[in-house]
């Protein structure tokens, strides 16, 4: 009885070692991506590497990262939610109501939660109970959200004023504002319930063989109900930040931020297909789109090109994807 | 032709002249049907305690749609499942391991994606800690998955490897190596040696001689008659979504079951 063991390097292993070179590149995209950039934006622009700017690009990333954190568990599922930027909004709506009614910020602050989860619920419900696709329930709840932002704000953004808020824009912990802590802190959390514990080795068993882990035991629907739940959920804390950025609660649409947190997953590596979580990944792939259009902006390229180059980078880690390990 | 163990059913399974307590489980007019295919219509079977229960027939008798039956994957549109004395409704899987019938699927139900050990556990984990933040005892499952597939495997895969990287053999011992490691009252193994070489197809047959001398009862789907001769003492033959004979193994022979299996012989 022997456990397989490694042989000596022959031909097979050289060809066997380009590949594997290759499929590091694939399994590394979003890093190496973000080291490039950083290198030629700080070649090209002199203030990219200043600390000033470092610490906007972090409080800039931090609603992308906690959106792509929560679009990660829905596709280690093999699922997608294309609502969540709309839940976003809709949570958004939902605190600034709140709060204009004399809520206060906490109030405020779960009611935008609240909100976000209903959303994810009704997605839940929809993919996991009633078995209709992901990709068109999320669609319709995309339109349902943004729809009910428009009619209950009317249409105007609600200003608001919270103290509360603007510490959460501008206080920070050395460069390391706020945001990008609480984004931080998700990320962890994230990594935890992925890795450590049951709830995230069933999230990658539904993803991976939904037949065999249902064979085991595990609830796909049960499983499926929490990844939206847990998106949405996200969506709503991102919504806190967003309405702090702007200042007010607008009900504007955000698809930037439905095409970004799919971008920053795929960037990190992670298989639409499902199956195979990551959790650092699609965070630096949130980072690096930010990078790349905070580095645009600095070198004075115009707001219309930037889509264009989130679309190229995009598409080029889709097809690194392919080199993967399987 | 009569034969002692097939008296005609009369909505009880086939006892023949066995006690009803000396069965593990009675399957009784057991109907399936996927839209137009009828793949089980109204089969009964019996296991008797201690004893491993061949189910023999061509492809799409309904064997693997029996074993999902009794596994709690598929509910039966009709007919009882009689285990133990009493009888029993799987809502799904995690009810028919509750009551103690493990299975080894003859797809494997392996997620490959995972780890060896992950799969193992997968659905069972062992945790440490409280409430939500109790984490998978990671250690305890990879050594046990280890220890346990020490005895089945010849080539051991690491159990920090992913199935997606095993061979067809090696999968096939973890499948086995899972289902019979839990201590339950039955295990039921559809093909557990179709893709394994001759060493370990003897190392699987051991762990099922073993797993009978511990007191499980074992249910073994098998298309190779050798094996069905060397390992049971009752066999069962379906046909077209019937079972239509049984036989003690020590009462039978290979050319008899193959014309059960055919219809050249009634039952
Ligand atoms: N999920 C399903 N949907 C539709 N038809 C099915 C399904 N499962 C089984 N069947 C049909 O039921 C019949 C019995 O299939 P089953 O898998 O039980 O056969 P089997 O005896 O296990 O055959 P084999 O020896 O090839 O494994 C076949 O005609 C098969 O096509
Ligand atoms: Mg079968």
């Amino acid at each position: 009885m022997t456990t397989t063991e490694h042989t000596r390097p022959g031909p097979l292993q050289t060809i066997g070692a380009h590949a594997r070179q290759l499929s590091f590149w694939a399994e590394n995209a979003a890093p190496i991506g973000l080291v490039a950039l950083v290198i030629v934006f700080s070649i090209l622009s002199p203030t990219f590497l200043t600390l000033g700017n470092i610490k906007a690009m972090l409080v800039a990333a931090a609603i992308l990262v906690i959106l792509a954190i929560g679009q990660t568990f829905v596709i280690t599922t093999g699922g997608i939610d294309l609502s969540i930027s709309a839940t976003m909004t809709f949570g958004a709506i939902g605190f600034g109501l709140a709060f204009s009614n004399g809520f206060g910020f906490w109030l405020s602050a779960i009611m935008a939660v609240v909100a976000a989860l209903i959303i994810g619920l009704i997605n839940g419900l929809l993919i996991a109970k009633g078995k209709v696709t992901d990709f068109i329930a999320t669609l319709g709840t995309l339109s349902v959200a943004t729809g009910l932002a428009l009619i209950v704000s009317d249409g105007k953004p609600i200003t608001v004023f919270s103290p509360e808020l603007l510490t959460l824009t501008s206080g920070a912990i050395g460069i390391f504002g706020f945001p990008i802590i609480l984004a931080a802190v998700i990320a962890v959390l994230a990594w935890f319930f992925m890795f450590r514990t049951r709830f995230g080795l069933h999230v990658q068993a539904v993803g991976g063989n939904e037949e065999s882990a249902v064979a085991n035991g595990v609830s796909a629907v049960k499983i499926r109900m929490a990844v939206y739940l847990i998106s949405a959920g996200l969506a709503g804390i991102a919504a806190l930040l967003l309405v702090a950025r702007v200042g007010a609660a607008e009900p504007a649409i955000n698809t930037q931020f439905l095409l970004n947190s799919i971008a920053a997953v795929v960037l990190g590596g992670v298989s639409l297909t499902g199956g195979k979580a990551k959790i650092v990944g699609p965070v630096i792939g949130a980072l690096l789109l930010t990078a790349l259009t905070n580095g645009l902006t600095l070198l004075g390229v115009s707001q219309f090109y930037q889509p264009l180059a989130v679309g190229l980078v995009v598409v080029l880690a889709a097809l690194l994807t392919r080199f993967q390990k399987k | 032709m009569t034969d002692t163990y097939n008296t005609p059913p009369e909505g009880s399974p086939h006892t023949g002249r066995t006690q009803a307590r000396d069965f593990i489980l009675q399957a009784t007019d057991i109907k399936k049907s996927f839209g137009g295919v009828h793949a089980l219509k109204g089969a009964s079977m019996t296991m008797r305690r201690g004893e491993i229960t061949a189910l023999i027939g061509d492809n799409g008798a309904g064997k693997s749609t029996m074993v999902r039956c009794l596994s709690g994957i598929h509910r039966p549109d009709s007919g009882t499942i009689v285990l133990d004395g009493k009888t029993v409704t799987f809502e799904n899987p995690v009810a028919a391991i509750k009551q103690g019938i493990e299975t080894v699927q003859q797809n494997l139900a392996l997620v490959e994606d995972l780890t060896v050990w992950q799969n193992f556990f997968l659905g069972r984990e062992k945790t440490h800690g409280f409430g939500p933040f109790r984490t998978l005892d990671r250690k305890l499952m990879k050594s046990t998955a280890g220890d346990l597939l020490k005895n089945l495997a010849v080539n051991v895969p690491p159990v920090t490897s992913r199935v997606r990287r095993l061979s067809g053999g090696q999968r096939q011992a973890v499948a086995i190596a899972r289902a019979a490691g839990w201590g339950s009252k039955i295990v039921i193994m559809d093909e557990p040696t179709a893709a394994l070489g001759v060493q370990e197809t003897a190392r699987v047959e051991g762990v099922i001689n073993s797993l009978r001398d511990s007191g499980v009862a074992v249910l073994l789907i098998s298309h190779n008659f050798d094996q069905v001769m060397r390992l049971s003492d009752h066999v069962w033959v379906m046909r077209a979504g019937m079972a239509v004979a049984e036989r003690r193994t020590a009462e039978t022979s290979g050319d008899e079951l193959v014309a059960l299996i055919t219809g050249a012989r009634a039952a």
